[in-house]
């Protein structure tokens, strides 16, 4: 579903380059359920941007459910982003002058989905993220924890074909930030893939495939136990 | 993304600030209050000086001696010599037009007007009886010059109200005499105040039997020769013959300038329009500056909303979406702008018409649609380059908290 190939990721910084991915090879299949660890600075997000297509490798190949992406102009991405990815961010990033409901609606809104249809994936969101009774409140009127799940029922709405969560834990309290991963799990069960970057070991190591960064390269790839099915 | 949904977005974003809007909305609204206003007192003079030349008499046509191609020049002095006198004779000849209705010859002077020890220089005018319907003259009291042959003269006269109040004081005027020059002259009418009309102020003169002024000013001349044609298709008619029956009775020369009152009226009418025009378009440069402040609102608001913009992009917007979404903010201030400025523009109009109610200001239609239209236009163009480096903006970088 994924393929990623010699990915390289190189910025410029004045006279200074910095190889924040040197030749990534990754391969993501339908379902699963990733995190992604590593040292600050290891090149995590910028390979999540990368898979997320908000960013451009300078070199390598990028196969995403089939389609070569990687020459594709922006904004043919940003139409392949809003139909097959859904982004959970740290900051939450949610537009603060609009309400809980309008925020979950926006992908559908700026894909041009029809307001009936809208409406009524919208009551299904705010049911499966128990935001019902939230539905009409400001990013100021919530908890971080609900924030965090109004954007994971923004980022579901158009039912992607993969969640990335970038430290989606590291601005809530620990209870708060396992009761987030549980919804993200939750996602995963009904056959989501998932992928998450933490530096919260006992996060990372709930999920099924762990993948380990350092320096802009992948180190290791593990699979099988992991905490997914309902913690350790 | 739909259009309703991308005006909706924009709605939020204006209503979500709204000292921005309120400060963006002023600019704009004084801007196209003022085109309308200023407009608007452009054209009330217009109309003002239009009804003035209606209310001269309407289908008038003039007769001034001395030929000139237009209006406006020197008569007489292209020719070289001067030309033969414009006579009663001249005038009465004319009557033989089918299209005209009725004359009134014209001799012009200044007289020392007295009764007893008081004396005033007026302007005295020599005329015929016609002249009160040529001119919708309206008596305040007594009757106006007697009808009758213009070659013989009784000797009348009819004053204007202040000459009158000058001259006798509290007495009443009808029926006193006073003298002009050397003559003697009863008092049959007195004049209704009626202002300022083709260059004299009715209130101010003396009329007197054309014959009595040919005497008194030792001279067969005529000043004009006012003629009423009988209807305003007859306006033409009535030119052509009066330009015919003169040549032949100068021995085929031309040597009279006719002028209809739809000529001045259109020069008139041609000078004021102009003129509103341009102030009109003085007034709209104030809907550029609106339109920089514009600029300048967005380019803050696109550093000011980096983060949402590189979130809309993370969300799939695509780079027409947020230029959309840039531009409709723009549109829906600029509306909101016009209306306001033609709301307020509309108030101060009325104001105006309330301290000065004889001009009738009224907003020319085009200013009320170029106003709002060239606001519309500048919100627009000066959003484009704010819009367009909002829809460049990396998601990357406008997302992190670097
Ligand atoms: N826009 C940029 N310009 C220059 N250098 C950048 C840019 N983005 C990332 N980098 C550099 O690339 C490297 C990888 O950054 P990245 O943000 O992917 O790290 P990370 O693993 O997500 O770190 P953290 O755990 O702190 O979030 C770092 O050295 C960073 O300084
Ligand atoms: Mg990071």
């Amino acid at each position: 579903m994924i393929r990623l190939s010699g990915i390289e990721r190189v910025f410029r910084v004045g006279e200074e380059e910095v190889h924040a991915l040197r030749g990534v090879n990754l391969e993501i299949a339908r379902g699963e359920y990733l995190s992604l660890m590593g040292p600050s600075g290891s090149g995590k997000s910028t390979l999540l941007n990368v898979i997320g297509l908000l960013d451009r490798p300078n070199a390598g190949r990028y196969a995403l459910d089939g389609r070569d992406v990687t020459g594709l102009d922006d904004d043919a991405l940003s139409r392949v982003r809003r139909e097959k990815i859904g982004f959970v961010f740290q900051f939450f990033h949610l537009v603060a002058r609009l309400t809980a409901e309008q925020n979950i609606e926006l992908p559908m809104v700026l894909a041009g989905i029809d307001p009936a249809e809208r409406r009524t994936r919208l009551a299904r969101l705010l049911a499966e993220y128990g935001l019902e009774a939230r539905a009409r409140h400001r990013p100021d009127q919530l908890s971080g924890g609900q924030c965090q799940r109004v954007a994971i029922a923004r980022a579901m709405s158009m039912r992607p074909t993969v969640i990335l969560a970038d430290e989606p834990t590291g601005n809530l309290d620990r209870h708060t930030g396992q009761e987030v991963m549980a919804v993200l799990e939750g996602v995963h069960h009904a056959g989501g893939t998932v992928m998450v970057v933490t530096h919260d070991g006992e996060i990372g190591a709930r999920a099924h495939r762990r993948l380990r960064m350092v320096d802009g390269a992948i180190v290791s790839d593990e699979r099988g136990a992991g905490g997914g099915h309902g913690g350790t | 993304m739909r259009l309703a949904d991308t005006l909706g977005f924009a709605w939020q974003v204006v209503r979500g600030s709204p000292g921005r809007t309120l400060l963006i909305l002023l600019a704009m609204g004084i801007g196209v209050a003022a085109v309308v206003a200023v407009s608007s007192i452009g054209e009330g003079a217009r109309l003002y000086v239009v009804n003035q030349f209606g209310s001269l008499g309407t289908h008038l046509v003039i007769v001034l001696p001395g030929r000139s191609e237009t209006a406006g020049s020197m008569p007489g002095v292209l020719i070289g010599k001067t030309p033969r006198d414009l006579t009663l004779e001249d005038a009465l000849a004319l009557k033989r037009s089918p299209a005209v209705r009725r004359l009134a010859p014209l001799i012009v002077g200044a007289g020392d007007v007295r009764v007893g020890a008081r004396s005033r220089e007026t302007p005295v005018l020599g005329s015929t009886a016609e002249l009160m319907d040529i001119r919708h003259m309206e008596m305040a009291q007594g009757q106006f010059l007697p009808p009758g042959d213009p070659r013989h003269s009784q000797p009348v006269c009819v004053v204007g109200a202040k000459v009158a109040a000058e001259l006798f004081g509290a007495r009443r005027a009808l029926g006193e005499w006073l003298r002009i020059g050397d003559r003697r002259f009863r008092v049959v009418g007195v004049l209704a105040s009626q202002g300022e009309s083709l260059g004299f102020n009715t209130d101010e003169i003396v009329i007197v039997p054309l014959a009595a002024a040919q005497a008194l000013f030792n001279t067969e001349a005529l000043f004009r020769v006012l003629v009423e044609a009988k209807s305003r298709e007859q306006i033409a008619y009535a030119q052509s013959d009066i330009e015919e029956i003169l040549r032949e009775r100068h021995d085929g020369k031309r040597e009279v300038t006719v002028v209809t009152q739809d000529a001045v009226l259109a020069t008139f009418d041609r000078i004021l329009r102009a003129l509103t025009l341009a102030v009109g378009g003085l007034a709209a440069i104030s809907l550029a500056v609106a339109g920089i402040l514009i600029m300048n609102v967005m380019l803050i608001s696109v550093t000011q909303r980096r983060h949402e913009i590189g979130l809309l992009k993370a969300l799939g917007a695509t780079g027409l979406n947020i230029r959309l979404i840039f531009l409709s903010e723009a549109v829906l201030l600029a509306l909101g702008g016009a209306a306001l400025g033609l709301t307020v523009g509309k108030l101060g109009q009325l104001f105006i018409g309330q301290l000065f109610p004889s001009i009738p200001f009224t907003a020319p239609w085009w200013a009320v649609i170029a106003a709002p239209l060239t606001a519309i236009a500048t919100a627009v163009l000066f959003s484009v380059a704010p819009a367009r480096r909002a829809a460049r903006l990396d998601p990357v970088r406008a997302l992190s908290k670097r």
